[in-house]
């Protein structure tokens, strides 16, 4: 459906967007009453527990479970062979959430059983039989494209992929325009410079957990932590074998995603224990197993050159990406060649991406997934080009910045875009000029990311005593409720107190896409704005009934029916309250609606600024101010934009210094747990200055964007860029570890 | 397995339970009491969201077994508040917004609240140093610092004025 506001944004003074009132999720969660993924129980319920693969590539031989099957309490065990093939669209993942004829990576699932309790369970799968044959293995992504490596499947890769590569080479992309052989001509100066980023996991603190519960009657109830309840009953139900209408999927309140929620793991597993034991089974993952058999995002080998005129123009730039997205094709690659060089408006560009396969976990979406790493490679390369030839990085950007009208380097046109509004509130703010110390470097970066819309779906009931339910489908995972309260009660004209957000289960709302692509605020906002005009259209016409006047002479102002017009005559206006009361007589409840398959999201840009000082003796680098510059279209509740901004900023920083999947020799991860995987603490960081832009979105009714990606997208960058310049080092490997620099600083001397 | 006998004192409240040996405290509160405000983000004590005190010390409720706390008394995110009225620090993480999912925030104002017992003062870099064993993931722990900082302020003013 086209939006009617697609050109020009009401500019209107608003009431109750843009304040910082207290959620309405918010007592729940401080007085430890909200209930998350682990919280649910059952009566009867057993519990299930997963057995993972030792070895990182392996084939299964047999599985023998006749020794578990035997332990007192044990209630059914279930392999591979309890599922039917669901076909191709859903076949990775199912061999995901439990392997078939061969283990693919270390921690994957193959084998789960289900018992009265957790201790039962855990003797039950020591005592299942696994004859493995273990494989040749490859985790690395260079190592796994070259001919000759060992091949996870026979025919995974698409026709995209010329000849010559190995078989865990999968898929092609290639972006751009213009010729970029006669732009790197036409520069004064070049850089090239090939760069490599490590796995970094989402880190959500709230492990995944499900309690599954399947009927006699093939009805089937599930309760999980997820981004989408609508994607797990469509999965769920596909893996099963059941129509989506017999699956009811609640979502939790969800302890953190960042994308590494947008898919099952458990959830299939639980449904089918519960289908063979006849009891709800709920499992929840560990810490370990957090790390070893969800997914992390890609690691990642990339290749950039940017050629730049002596005045700071760049004439062009190229990119090869190498992701590699674990056990199955999807790294996010394709993103990552996109994006690449988004923030620039070039004539000669060109991005292409390898999508590889290897015997790691398979990567789930991780906050603007394939973009951070493109951002750190280009980003860096401009960062050199600016040191050599002198000039300042903020101008530079300034001048080949993408604007409105400007061509993406991936095809679209840029409508209506921030990104040079960022770069110059960040010119003007005192983080640029503050002083640096010995050892201290300042780091800048820009990045992009698309933001989605999609299929969205809200009602919205009017209360008889004049108060306001509305009914949404995407999980709140910061404050989401929120913003659709007020949103809502902006648009209908009443206080913020009066509307309550609730979150529906898949059977009491129509389909919602999973909480991704920064989608909520917009997409579900715009839904939310949209029921509420449909609400009040339908309180003007009960209004305009009982004043016996046409429905167009009732004009919606102030929480109020008016009369407006020559023809309406003189009636006391009627606020929500009043038409609510009487809503019996006049028709019946009153009720508002919208779904829509969104566009318009409107792409958001951000400027990051970094200082760090490195330690010459350790290596090991502290982040001494960090500012983020983003434009948000429209902050509806600023102080979740700022934190959005902020926690991006700091994912950032951990996986630009610290984060990384370490694997041994043998392929099996060596980190699985936050000791050694060590996320940032609050001892590591100073506090984010967070500056909120506001170039509003001609997609949204009240300007919104999408807030909650771009801001990890120049951290990796805008540290690595702090960090060289602190250390006289150009740094192009993730993470910046401290004998990754002390190694990088003594060859500087040497 | 046998299962121990424990008889203990939860937010105030004597309480019994039955656990297995070797089961954890963490486990107890929620599975046998139902106190599931208490959360498992690693259960390796490395990320603080099952922090809860025990006498008076803050511990991390997974690396306890439930034993232990035979005799002791407890105290978890349910018992911070008082009947309806919210402590300070549950006030002013609403207020600064210092929560986005919420999985971490028992675990930070419980530990938050440890912190402040001791020291009703702290800097900025005490609170991040006492708050270093809680994990966040969503909020880069800016607005929680913050929080705590501003709650400290006007738990000092309060006794100041009573
Ligand atoms: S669950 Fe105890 S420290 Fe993480
Ligand atoms: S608010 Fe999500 S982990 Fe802290």
């Amino acid at each position: 459906m086209a939006l009617d506001d697609k050109h020009g944004v009401q500019t209107r003074d608003f009431k109750i967007v843009g304040t910082r009132p207290v959620r309405p999720d918010g007592l729940e969660k401080v007085t430890g009453k909200a209930r998350f993924g682990a919280d649910m129980a059952l009566p009867g319920m057993l519990i299930g527990m997963i057995l993972r693969s030792p070895h990182a590539h392996a084939h299964i031989r047999s599985i023998d479970a006749s020794k578990a099957l035997a332990l007192p309490g044990v209630k059914a065990v279930v392999t591979a062979t309890d599922f039917q093939d669901p076909g191709d669209g859903l076949r990775d993942i199912l061999e995901n959430c439990m392997a078939g004829e061969k283990a693919l990576y270390d921690g994957h699932a193959v084998a789960a059983v289900a018992a009265i309790n957790r201790s039962v369970a855990k003797r039950a799968l020591a005592l299942i039989d696994v004859d493995y044959e273990a494989l040749p293995h490859v985790t690395d992504v260079d190592a796994a494209m070259r001919p000759g490596a060992p091949a996870l499947h026979e025919d995974a890769a698409d026709e995209s992929v010329p000849d010559g590569w190995s078989k865990n080479v999968v898929r092609r992309y290639e972006f751009g325009h213009g010729d970029v052989d006669a732009g790197f001509a036409a520069a004064d100066e070049v850089v090239e410079r090939s760069f490599r980023t490590e796995a970094a996991h989402q880190g959500y603190i709230e492990p995944h957990a499900c309690v599954a519960s399947f009927g006699g009657d093939g009805q089937a109830d599930l309760w999980c932590c997820t981004q989408g309840q609508y994607m797990v009953r469509a999965t769920c139900a596909g893996i099963m074998g059941i129509e989506v209408a017999q699956l009811r999927v609640t979502a939790s309140e969800i302890g953190g995603g960042f994308g590494g929620k947008t898919t099952v793991f458990i959830e299939p597993v639980a449904l089918a224990l519960s289908r063979k034991a006849g009891k709800p089974v709920k499992i929840v993952m560990s810490r370990e197993e957090v790390f070893r058999a969800t997914g992390p995002t890609s690691s990642s080998s990339i290749d950039v050159k940017v050629g730049m005129t002596k005045d700071g123009r760049i004439t062009a730039g190229s990119a090869e990406l190498r992701y590699q997205g674990g056990a199955w094709p999807g790294s996010p690659v394709e993103f990552g060649a996109m994006s690449s060089f988004a923030a620039y408006d070039l004539e000669n560009v060109k991005t292409v991406g390898w999508d590889v396969v290897t015997n790691r976990p398979k990567q789930a979406a991780y906050r603007a997934p394939g973009a951070p790493m493109a951002a750190f490679a280009v980003e860096s390369c401009v960062d050199e080009l600016c040191k050599t030839l002198g000039l300042d990085p903020l101008d530079v950007r300034l001048k080949n910045a993408s604007r409105d009208g400007s061509k993406a380097s991936y095809g679209p046109t840029f409508d209506k875009i921030g990104l040079t509004a960022t770069l110059a509130t960040a010119k003007t703010h005192p983080h640029l000029s503050a002083p640096l110390g010995p050892n201290q470097g300042r780091g800048v970066a820009c990045g992009f990311w698309f933001n989605f819309g999609g299929d969205t779906c809200v009602s919205m009931n009017i209360g008889s005593d004049g108060t306001v339910s509305v009914i949404e489908g995407n999980p709140d995972i910061g404050g989401s409720r929120a913003a659709m309260s007020q949103m809502a009660a902006e648009e209908l004209g009443i206080p913020f107190e009066k509307v309550r957000t609730v979150i529906a289960d898949t059977s009491s709302l129509g389909y919602n896409e999973v909480t991704d692509g920064s989608r909520v605020t917009f997409a579900v906002g715009l839904a939310t704005i949209k029921a509420a005009r449909d609400a009040i259209e339908k309180m003007c016409a009960r209004a305009a009934a009982l004043w016996g006047i046409p429905a167009e002479a009732v004009v919606w102002e102030d929480g109020c029916a008016k009369p407006a017009g020559p023809n309406a005559g003189e009636h006391e206006p009627m606020t929500l309250a009043e038409i609510a009361a009487v809503a019996s007589e006049t028709g019946g409840p009153i009720a508002g609606h919208y779904e829509v398959n969104a566009d318009g999201a409107g792409v958001s840009f951000a400027t990051h600024v970094c200082d760090v000082e490195v330690d010459p003796e350790t290596g090991a680098t502290k982040v001494l101010r960090y500012t983020v510059f983003q434009d948000a279209g429209k902050a509806v509740h600023p102080a979740y934009v700022e934190g959005q901004f902020q926690g991006g900023a700091v994912q950032g920083i951990g996986w630009a210094l610290n984060e990384e999947y370490i694997y041994g020799e043998d392929g099996r991860l060596q980190n699985p747990g936050f000791l050694d995987y060590r996320i940032p603490v609050a001892s590591d960081l100073p506090m984010i200055d967070a500056v909120i832009v506001e170039v509003p979105n001609p997609g949204h009714p009240y300007g919104v964007r999408g807030v909650g990606e771009t801001s990890i997208v120049p951290p990796l960058a805008a540290v690595a860029n702090a960090v060289s310049a602190a250390c006289g080092v150009r740094m192009t490997e993730l993470p910046m570890s401290p004998p990754k620099l002390l190694k990088a600083m003594s060859q500087k001397t040497a | 397995m046998s299962q121990i006998h424990v008889s203990t004192t939860v937010n105030g409240d004597a309480v019994e339970f039955l656990c297995e040996p070797d089961e954890t405290l963490l486990d107890a509160l929620r599975d046998r009491l139902g106190l599931t405000g208490t959360k498992e983000g690693c259960g390796t004590g490395d990320c603080g969201a099952c922090s809860v005190t025990v006498d008076g010390r803050l511990v991390c409720s997974c690396l306890v077994l439930g034993a232990e706390a035979n005799g002791a008394s407890v105290d978890t995110i349910e018992g911070l508040g008082q009947g309806d009225a919210l402590h300070p620090l549950q006030r002013k993480f609403l207020e600064h917004a210092a929560l986005q999912c919420g999985v971490c925030t028992p675990g930070f104002l419980v530990a938050a609240k440890s912190l402040l017992d001791r020291n009703p003062d702290p800097t900025e870099t005490e609170v991040r140093y006492w708050l270093a064993g809680n994990l966040c993931r969503c909020t880069g722990y800016d607005k929680i610092v913050r929080a705590v900082i501003d709650a400290a302020a006007d738990m000092r003013s309060q006794a100041a004025q009573s």
